[in-house]
């Protein structure tokens, strides 16, 4: 293959007199727009390399003319940040509960800050609007396992239940069939009666006596005699229509042969206390406060 | 030749070859009694299983083969080795498949969590590297491989080097993405993004890739062309930079040498350097450098046109290659690392914005004179688009390199986008139209079975790609407003739970984009498999090509 350029016909540009495989170069200079604009990227990262922390000396860097740092940067956004929150922050944490939802300033406060918390904390289980799941309890309702007043919700929000604190609500649901308390015709029957307290139908055949005999020597010590709960141990309320794991009898069978012991974690080191406090407002504020 | 059939001896290739797999299957056979997890004795019994395989292979070779090997040239007309770029060629359709189908697949799980199945196998933290995995290395380094093995031939009118190592480098590099992908399900990862296969995969690919460096150097040593063609060029660089980075970023040391657990060598911000160094310069090697080299070699062909210019070629080459590696740092914008390492980084990006862009203007210029081609040629089309998609991508790297941009875009979707309006539609596009022209002309066919199927191809895939990117680019800067929003009290506005449900609507579209782009790649596939079984033949002319004038 000689080298020889030749003439292409299209652009009128000589080749290069190159050729493989078929394929010529043309010998086309280089785009003027495209060296002009690489030469200003370049100048650029120069002017840029003057004025911010650039190359690495033997023991140091360049800091540039500027002395920019990121960490000075952040300081000072967090800065910013104090100077907007201002001093309402620090009345929130001096106030008490009681305080708190008397004053409308730091109520909104209080609310905007719990809910920010809530989102990043507490919805992941009680879902983003507090309505919760099965399992884990909507907040919006006015039922409260541990107590809807704002010391309650605080003491639970501090603490949690069952969450290995040593302040942490300890109260658990029995495994009456797991356990041999009870056996399975009994925790049907039983399941029955449950159903019947809060008007639910009840199945064909069902023993109604039985069913409260039963209620009476097992239940009734945590959930009441009228079935009406105990907060002290948190014992939910059976015959209202708000069901944390479900009415069905299928789950009711379910609830009392393994029992439930849910955790909800303790939040008190993880928060500080001026947002626990905050997220307090907030979940009374939900709807079903006391 | 004159050699007698009894003078039919083994090459020392094929017997060392032999040799070393006999050892081979012995040794993993050992570390399966040993091997002090299930993941690890899985691939041993792989390993042992698949040395003893190439054993009987070669043996059958060589009985198989005539005495002699076969010659570098036939009439003076270079006696060309396809055998194994079919094979990556075919290898790289499936793989292909596979890894989009593990996209949708994924993103569907980003839109519908309940399918990850609760199965460890089955999660997102394991099959995403196998997506990642799959499309880059198994699907376009078939492609690559393919593609170079090729165009080095053809541009240096020498048959490859060597008579076993082309075989080795191919199934060796295959062999290593079965065992990295096996790796994966069963939870076998080093945690390095890009790089996730355990030490024992990396020696492995250590050695097929030294390999692969041989053969195409060597097979360049030998050219009957004065020059060296710019395509290989950007093979060469692709080939020797992965191999710098693979070694630079995968120093470990393995807990127990019949176990899959290693502990990298570097620690904290220098790994985190190391990772993104290597991170980003496999974008820049491996996804730009090596696919650059393919749209040198089939745009010119394709459109039948010389490149348009030789000069850019080389001022953006070594543009290319010199500020690429620098790059890396803007992955890490406002971490731990460095400020000064982070002005480097950024600021090298912008500086790459036009060395990069020379390759689009050197590929797009190069229709100049063949523009009314794009309407009758859908694959021209395909290669083309793909040229654009390249020149998109490498604007929007650089701009979302600058830190007050990155600081909106980082962690959010729009890098996911970025990513894929580089991969969907340079890398992707690039290599089907290569795929189309390669596939006829590895088997003898006068073109492909049907151009129709192509244009299909062309637009189902090029709607899911703009589908993809248009709802990650909405989704990932809504993400980023609403992740620094503040309220007027100076609390964050939204909750990242918030965030997430708000990205829901996205993730449908973006799977829905992502199955498009499946279902292009199963029509190209029925295509490319009708062609080599009811393709016409190409009659092949009796008379050696006239010399070259």
């Amino acid at each position: 293959m000689t080298e020889h350029s030749d003439i292409d016909h299209v652009s009128g540009r000589a080749t290069t007199g190159h050729e493989w495989d078929g394929i010529k170069e043309l010998n086309t200079p280089l785009p003027r727009w495209w060296v002009i604009t690489f030469y200003l990227t370049i100048v650029w990262a120069i002017g840029y390399w003057i004025v911010y922390p650039a190359w690495p000396l033997l023991w140091s860097h360049t800091t540039g003319i500027w002395n920019y740092s990121t960490r000075a940067e952040v300081a000072t956004e967090l800065a910013n940040l104090e100077k907007i929150r201002g001093d309402k922050m620090v009345a929130l944490g001096a106030a008490s509960l009681e305080e708190i939802e008397k004053n409308p300033a730091l109520l909104a406060l209080a609310r905007a800050r719990g809910k920010t918390v809530f989102g990043d904390n507490c919805a992941p289980c009680h879902g983003s609007g507090g309505a919760g799941a099965k399992g884990y309890p909507n907040l919006n309702d006015d039922e409260w396992l541990w107590g809807g007043s704002l010391d309650q919700i605080m003491q639970t929000i501090q603490f949690g239940a069952r969450s290995g604190h040593q302040k942490a609500h300890e109260g658990a649901m029995l495994a009456f069939g797991k356990d041999g308390v009870l056996k399975k015709d009994e925790i049907v029957t039983v399941a029955n009666y449950v159903r019947s307290l809060s008007g639910l139908p009840t199945a064909a055949g069902y023993n109604a006596a039985a069913g409260a005999t039963i209620f009476a020597d097992n239940c009734a010590s945590c959930h009441g005699e009228n079935g009406k709960g105990n907060q002290e141990l948190g014992a939910p309320d059976l015959t209202d229509k708000i069901w944390l794991y479900g009415s069905d009898e299928a789950t009711l069978i379910e609830t009392i042969s393994n029992g439930r012991a849910g955790v909800m974690p303790a939040w008190v080191g993880r928060l500080d206390p001026s947002t626990i406090k905050a997220l307090t407002v907030y979940v009374h504020s939900l709807g079903g406060g006391k | 030749m004159t050699q007698s059939p009894t003078a039919k001896s083994m090459t020392h290739g094929e017997a060392g070859l032999v040799l070393v797999f006999s050892l081979t299957a012995f040794f993993c056979l050992l570390a399966v009694a040993k091997a002090q997890d299930t993941a690890f004795a899985f691939h041993a019994a792989l390993s042992s299983a698949a040395s003893l395989w190439a054993v009987i292979a070669i043996v059958n070779r060589y009985f198989a083969r005539p005495s002699s090997l076969p010659p570098q040239e036939i009439h003076g007309r270079p006696n060309y080795n396809m055998g194994p770029i079919k094979f990556a060629a075919v290898m790289s359709v499936i793989w292909g498949i596979a890894g989009f189908a593990v996209g949708v697949l994924i993103a569907s799980q980003l839109a519908w969590p309940s399918l990850n199945l609760d199965l460890p196998w089955t999660s997102f933290g394991r099959l995403r590297p196998l997506h990642t995995s799959a499309v880059i290395f198994a699907f376009g380094g078939n492609v690559l491989i393919a593609t170079s093995l090729y165009v080095v031939q053809k541009t240096c009118r020498a048959r490859l080097a060597g008579d076993l190592a082309p075989w080795f480098v191919v199934i060796g590099y295959n062999f290593f993405i079965l065992i990295a992908g096996t790796g994966y399900l069963l939870g076998v990862t080093q945690s390095k993004e890009y790089a996730e296969p355990e030490w024992y995969a990396d020696l492995w690919l250590t050695i097929v890739w030294v390999v692969y460096l041989l053969v195409f150097l060597v097979t360049i040593i030998k050219r009957k062309e004065p020059h060296i063609f710019v395509a290989n060029w950007f093979y060469l660089a692709f080939i020797v930079t992965i191999a710098v980075l693979h070694l630079g970023n995968n120093p470990a040391l393995p807990v127990s040498v019949f176990g899959s657990k290693s502990y990298i060598a570097w620690g904290g911000v220098q790994d985190a350097m190391f990772q993104w160094w290597y991170g980003h310069n496999a974008v820049g090697f491996f996804l730009t450098a090596g696919f650059l080299a393919i749209m040198y070699y089939f745009i010119p062909k394709r459109a039948e046109r010389p490149v348009y210019s030789y000069r850019l070629s080389i001022i953006h080459f070594w543009a290319l290659i010199f500020l690429y590696i620098w790059a890396g740092p803007h992955h890490l914008h406002y971490t731990a690392l460095p400020d000064w390492a982070q002005t480097l980084g950024m600021t090298f990006s912008i500086m790459l914005w036009m060395p990069s862009w020379g390759g689009m203007i050197n590929g797009l210029m190069t229709l100049s004179g063949a523009w009314d081609k794009l309407r009758t040629d859908p694959v021209l089309r395909m290669l083309v688009v793909s040229v654009a998609f390249y020149g998109m991508s490498t604007f929007e790297g650089p701009m979302m390199s600058i830190k007050v941009v990155n600081s909106l875009s980082h962690y959010t979707d729009w890098t996911i986008g970025h990513v894929h309006s580089g991969a969907l539609g340079w890398v992707g596009f690039v290599s089907f139209g290569a795929l189309y022209c390669l596939i006829p002309w590895l088997w003898d066919r006068k073109g492909l079975y049907s151009l129709k199927l192509v244009n299909w191809h062309f637009w189902t895939a090029t709607i899911g790609i703009v589908l993809y990117i248009s709802a990650m680019w909405v989704s990932g800067i809504l993400q980023g407003l609403m992740w620094r929003a503040y309220t007027s009290l100076g609390f964050l506005e939204y909750s990242f739970i918030e965030t997430v449900e708000a990205m829901h609507p996205f993730y449908i579209i973006r799977a829905a984009g992502g199955a498009l782009f499946l279902i292009g790649s199963l029509i190209m596939a029925y295509n490319l498999w009708m062609t080599v079984r009811a393709g016409e033949a190409e009659v092949q002319s009796p008379v050696a090509l006239q010399p070259a004038e």
